[in-house]
């Protein structure tokens, strides 16, 4: 099981068909994910998360298409096949949550019924068992009273048990990769902890691979083996969690790792402020030449406004896209 | 308490005539078309007669019992074939839009010109008199509104939270379309469903009063009007009472679809509850 990664992306570009001509909304995306490995990717909003996940698992929609690259999940090329072969893989080896459990239950089905549909769908199972799978299935999501809790609708339970259904309907195939974009911040604090950890400890059990995204720099480092930096649409670093902290290497990293708040940083320096990153996020369709966080960028140089940096190999491992990183 | 109301007076009223059409052999008095004798005619009602009896000294009461079977069969079915072709090309097309939402669009905009009671009388003037032709012609001429509310609702439906995660769940578009749409818009197209049952038991009490529905002597409520209008004022019982049948139907079939749009909306039953 060693070597081949999971999902293996490589340059790939999703374009934005905005009538008269096509940009990139994102591009030069490239990173890997192993079996059972968890993976952040992290950014402003805006800058291109939700399509790369969109793209994953085949359903970018017009405007939006694969403008290049290939993405490999299991060694087989998957941005090309057809309809149902892709469906075939959604809800089955790749999985999905998303940010709103509020919206992405069927307000009309009882929540056992939902979860039994993805054995019927993707195992063929019958109706009977699938009923009966469903109910551990909200067992193992730590839903009390399952048995009963199966005949709820959606506006019966909680934003926190709605999600927890989520997560029973998205792990229901023991899918390979569970993609969860933003996965809690329509939730109270306290319940995105419980929510976190029961999805780590669940995809743990399976060997279910994460890929989490989020604007959260310390939440997903939290989650996460290793985390990407979206900026404007391309990845700008990508490191181990408990690196990037340490020694951010882009200076897009640096400014959001010192506008994160550490626990004991008040007692350390006082009434220090937390620091922002001045300016603003680029447009989709007025992306600055080069590098595209040049207009914010401290240590910007001629080059950094003409030429577009490449991702380099750090040797502490890891991967920055900047002229003069640290 | 009033929506239950609404619920309780109309099902009971559509159940009452579905079970008078279901017992009539047994509720009858006398057989509705041979029991004729001439030295009863006219009678008005009264003990023995209890809704009188027409010229031909048939009872009016047997009659109105064995009626209900046509009216509610027409009313039932023909409905039913309206929804099931209103809801497949409302929903499709409002879900897959494009070249299929315009053609759809298209077809019902012909079918909202056109009288749906002059195309179905077309219909009828091809395939002759009685029941298959009746439940064909209304069948086939009143789905349009159905057609427009399940577009619409598909249109607003598909962009929901839940269409779009069933997506990412791997469900295919006919599975997107029977359980994750069609039970969100059960609501309106019932309502519209029970009011169009109605409307089918006006039309065929029209048709039968055109003489284009069930061949007589067979009872129609809406025959018997028919009959019944040269005596309207000596002897107005004959028209009195398969009126007041067809308004009893069809008050009770318009409360009943009021009723169920509270009952299928899930927010409203746990407000009860
Ligand atoms: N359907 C669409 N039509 C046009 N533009 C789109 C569409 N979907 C996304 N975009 C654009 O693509 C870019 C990336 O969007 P994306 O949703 O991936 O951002 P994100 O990083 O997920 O942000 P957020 O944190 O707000 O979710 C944005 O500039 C957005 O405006
Ligand atoms: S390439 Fe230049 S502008 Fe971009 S982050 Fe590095 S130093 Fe700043
Ligand atoms: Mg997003």
């Amino acid at each position: 099981m060693t070597g081949a990664p999971l999902i293996e992306v490589q340059d790939l570009r999703i374009d934005l068909d905005n009538g008269s001509r096509r940009v990139a909304a994102a591009e030069g995306i490239s990173f890997r994910i192993d079996r059972g490995e968890t993976f952040g990717l992290v950014g402003e909003s805006g800058c291109g998360k939700s399509i790369t996940a969109l793209a994953l698992i085949g359903l970018l929609r017009q405007p939006l298409s694969i403008g290049g690259g290939v993405i490999r999940f299991d060694g087989q090329e998957i941005q090309h096949l057809s309809a149902a072969r892709q469906r075939d893989l959604r809800g089955n080896r790749i999985a999905m949550i998303f940010q709103e459990p509020m919206t992405a239950l069927n307000p009309v089905s009882p929540v056992g019924r939902q979860i039994a549909e993805m054995f019927v769908l993707h195992k063929g199972k019958s109706w009977r068992e699938a009923n009966k799978l469903a109910v551990e299935a909200l067992a193992s999501v730590r839903v009390p009273a399952p048995e009963r809790r199966v005949n709820d609708y959606p506006h019966q339970l909680s934003g926190g048990m709605r999600q927890r259904v989520m997560i029973a309907i998205a792990l229901a195939c023991s899918p390979d990769l569970l993609i969860a974009d933003e996965p809690t911040t329509a939730l109270d604090v306290t319940v995105q902890a419980e929510i976190i950890e029961l999805m780590r400890n669940l995809c743990a059990e399976r060997g279910t691979a994460i890929l989490m995204i989020s604007h959260d720099l310390g939440l997903v480092a939290n989650v996460c083996r290793r985390v990407a930096v979206m900026y404007a649409g391309r990845i700008v670093e990508e490191r181990g969690s408990a690196d990037i902290f340490r020694a951010p290497s882009h200076p897009y990293t640096q400014g959001l790792v010192a506008s994160l708040p550490r626990l004991g940083s008040r007692a350390a320096l006082g009434r220090s402020r937390l620091k922002e990153i001045a300016g603003v996020v680029p447009a989709i369709t007025s992306f600055p030449e080069g590098c595209r966080f040049n207009p914010r960028c401290a240590n910007a140089t001629d080059i950094c406004r003409t030429v577009v940096p490449m991702a380099d190999a750090l040797e502490a491992g890891g991967l920055v896209r900047c002229h003069h990183h640290a | 308490m009033k929506l239950r109301a609404n619920l309780i007076i109309g099902g009971a009223l559509f159940a009452l005539a579905i079970l008078v059409g279901v017992l009539a052999p047994w509720l009858a008095h006398t057989d509705p078309v041979l029991d004729a004798n001439l030295l009863n005619a006219e009678e008005p009602p009264g003990w023995t007669w209890w809704f009188g009896t027409d010229d031909q000294g048939r009872d009016i009461y047997s009659r109105v019992v064995y009626g209900a079977r046509v009216s509610l069969t027409v009313g039932i079915v023909s409905q039913l074939i309206n929804s099931v072709i209103g809801v497949a090309l409302g929903l499709s097309a409002g879900y897959w839009g494009g070249w299929w939402d315009d053609v759809v669009n298209a077809l019902t905009n012909v079918m909202l010109a056109i009288p749906s009671l002059i195309f179905a009388l077309a219909i009828m003037a091809v395939l002759g008199p009685g029941l298959t032709s009746l439940l064909i012609a209304l069948g086939l001429t009143n789905w349009s509104f159905t057609c427009r509310i399940a577009r619409a609702s598909a249109l607003s439906l598909r962009s929901q939270g839940y269409v779009q995660a069933a997506t990412v769940l791997g469900y295919g578009d006919l599975r997107i379309m029977i359980t994750q749409l069609l039970p969100n818009m059960l609501g309106p197209i019932v309502v519209i469903g029970t009011l169009g049952m109605g409307s089918a038991v006006l039309s065929e009490a029209a048709l039968s009063f055109l003489g284009l529905g069930v061949r007589p002597p067979f009872p129609s409520w809406g025959s018997m009007l028919s009959d019944a209008r040269d005596q309207i004022t000596t002897a107005p019982w004959l028209s009195v009472f398969p009126g007041l049948a067809i308004f009893l139907t069809v008050l009770g079939l318009n409360l009943l679809g009021d009723g169920l749009r509270d009952i299928l909306d899930p927010q409203s039953r746990s407000r009860r509850t």
